[in-house]
């Protein structure tokens, strides 16, 4: 339940068999509902199949049909080390949050940075930008790797980056440059919160922005380290609160 | 068919004004402060010290441009000529593109300056709310900075966040401040401190069919909010001024009073000459103001020469 969409993930013996997502609107709680009930569609699946439902993320206490919520925060953890047991540093940017988790090996929480108050360093500032830029946001990430320049951003905040990136638009800066702009603009407001944890690898990225090309690049160059990116990134959490339901620790 | 054109309900009033008593032919000196901000920029002729003319302006993309329409807003109000300008001095975020200006002076300065001439040598706390960022200053009796804090990283509680609302809301940004009071109980305000965030909270309150007004009431009073965060950082002593663009919304300066407890000197300033006049000031000056006061101030005290051409 992410500030944005809501993810479903129906697993057995951890294997996943569904996963799907969609806008949660206004209505989170009512969103989740259809959710779930799309995901049981597509797998030909009843709602008595489902031994054990968890609902985690930001408003996980939207969904009343389950039998228990989790954090966000350790659904993260426990859906990478389930994929990834190397990860120490898991990094989920969503669409309205983002967090630097350190963990140990076994997937004890050892520090924890966490902004949830501001545009900037969030999906929601690309997806914004990208809005200026007149570029659908899947294409923005790919378009920034064909740029060769830096070039600075001044704003931090989203209100006002839009104000600059205009004025950049009328400077003819070429778009992929101010793609680039985007990106490491928000990469180093996620490697600000990376640097008060401390990194240690494997670095991990989960949530929507992980899936954003150009995002994960220009955070690389900036922490000056190998960032992993599992397959569908933005259904780790989701992922990771079935693993919690499987086994039955809620 | 005709075309429905875009109304932009961020788009603020600018406009000029002069003293018609001031005759500039008599002067010493004429002088010009310039503050060309993010978003709005003004120019004062100021015949002696004595405010002669002004204008308001929204700066565009080309912020030299921009000093230019100001000057030319003001020049042609009180029918002076770039030439007659003995000293001009720029401020403002911008004050590095004033190619007419001999001068820079950081905004801080100018705008405790500006306000001390506005509300009187008594004000000793001055809160500037720029289009894009917020300072709040301490000030002596001269007008001179003693502390000062600042956002200038955050559009929550600046002049552009109001106009991002009042483009979402699809009400003049104006209008904002009254009809934020047309409601049956104060609601409960805007919780999202980014501009970004409380974009789409406010969404989902008009989704829910909240009447628009008590979204208003609830977006000033964060805005109040916000702002009394930084001012107690600094500290309030009275006397209180705020200038900038949303001393005139008196939704959020209001609530601000409440809030902090303080009240803030009328937004209604006289020119202490020409009080009985009840002659109309703007809050937005009041950094333009500060700057064509210092120029005059060089020219008194000789460490600048006049660049006078006619």
């Amino acid at each position: 339940m992410g500030g944005k969409n809501v993810h479903v993930v129906i697993t057995n013996d951890g294997t996943i068999l569904v996963k799907t997502e969609t806008f949660s609107g206004i209505k989170k709680g009512e969103a989740a509902e259809q959710t779930y009930e799309k995901a049981l569609k597509q797998g030909k699946l009843k709602q008595q199949d489902v031994a054990r439902a968890v609902a985690t993320g930001s408003s996980g206490k939207l969904v009343t049909f389950v039998d228990g919520v989790i954090p966000d925060a350790s659904a993260a953890v426990k859906g990478v080390m389930k994929l990834i047991p190397s990860a120490r540093t898991i990094i989920d940017v969503g669409a309205e949050e983002g967090k630097v988790m350190k963990i140990s090996p076994q997937g004890k929480v050892l520090d924890f940075a966490i902004n949830e108050r501001c545009a900037a360093g969030t999906g929601t500032f690309v997806e914004t930008m990208a809005r200026v830029l007149e570029i659908p946001v899947e294409d923005i990430g790919k378009l920034s790797l064909t740029s060769t320049r830096s070039i600075p951003m001044n704003a931090q905040c989203a209100v006002f980056a839009e104000t600059e990136i205009v004025s950049l638009i009328h400077q003819k800066v070429p778009k992929h440059d101010i793609a680039r702009a985007v990106h490491d603009a928000i990469a180093s407001r996620i490697g600000s919160l990376i640097r008060t944890v401390g990194q240690e690898d494997d670095i991990v990225m989960i949530g929507g922005l992980a899936r954003n090309i150009g995002f994960t690049e220009s955070l690389k160059r900036d922490i000056g380290a190998e960032v992993k990116v599992p397959d569908d990134p933005d259904y780790v959490s989701a992922f990771g609160a079935a693993v919690a339901a499987t086994a039955g620790v809620i | 068919m005709v075309k429905a054109k875009k109304i932009e309900y961020w788009r603020w009033p600018g406009g000029a004004w002069s003293n018609p008593d001031i005759d500039w032919q008599k002067r010493k000196f004429v002088t010009a402060g310039i503050d060309v901000g993010s978003v709005s920029s003004q120019a004062v002729l100021m015949v002696d010290g004595q405010l002669s003319s002004y204008s308001s302006t929204r700066t565009g993309y080309d912020s030299t441009k921009s000093a230019w329409t100001a000057m030319n807003m003001a020049l042609n109000e009180s029918n002076l000529k770039v030439d007659n300008i003995d000293y001009c001095i720029g401020t403002g975020y911008g004050r590095v593109n004033v190619p007419f200006a001999q001068q820079t002076i950081t905004e801080i300065t100018c705008h405790a300056r500006g306000a001390n001439f506005m509300y009187g040598p008594e004000i000793r706390t001055v809160l500037d709310t720029g289009g894009q960022d917020c300072k709040a200053i301490r000030c002596d009796e001269r007008g001179k900075v003693t502390k000062f804090v600042m956002n200038d990283k955050c559009a929550a509680g600046t002049g552009r966040g109001m106009e991002v609302f009042a483009d979402l809301i699809g009400v003049p940004v104006w209008e904002i401040g009254p009809r934020s009071f047309q409601i049956d109980k104060e609601p409960e305000m805007i919780s999202s401190t980014c501009v970004v965030f409380a974009k789409s909270e406010v969404i989902g309150l008009l989704q829910e069919g909240r009447p628009e007004n008590e979204i208003m009431a609830a977006y000033c009073a964060a805005m109040a909010h916000r702002i009394t965060e930084l001012l107690n950082r600094l500290g309030i002593e009275e006397k209180f001024a705020i200038t900038g663009g949303i001393a005139k919304n008196e939704g959020v300066v209001k609530r601000l009073e409440k809030e902090t407890k303080v009240k803030a000197m009328k937004t209604e300033w006289y020119d202490p000459n020409m009080r009985d006049k009840g002659l109309p000031f703007d809050t937005q000056i009041a950094g333009a103001i500060g700057a064509a006061l210092f120029a005059f101030d060089m020219l008194e005290s000789g460490k600048a020469k006049s660049i006078r051409k006619a």
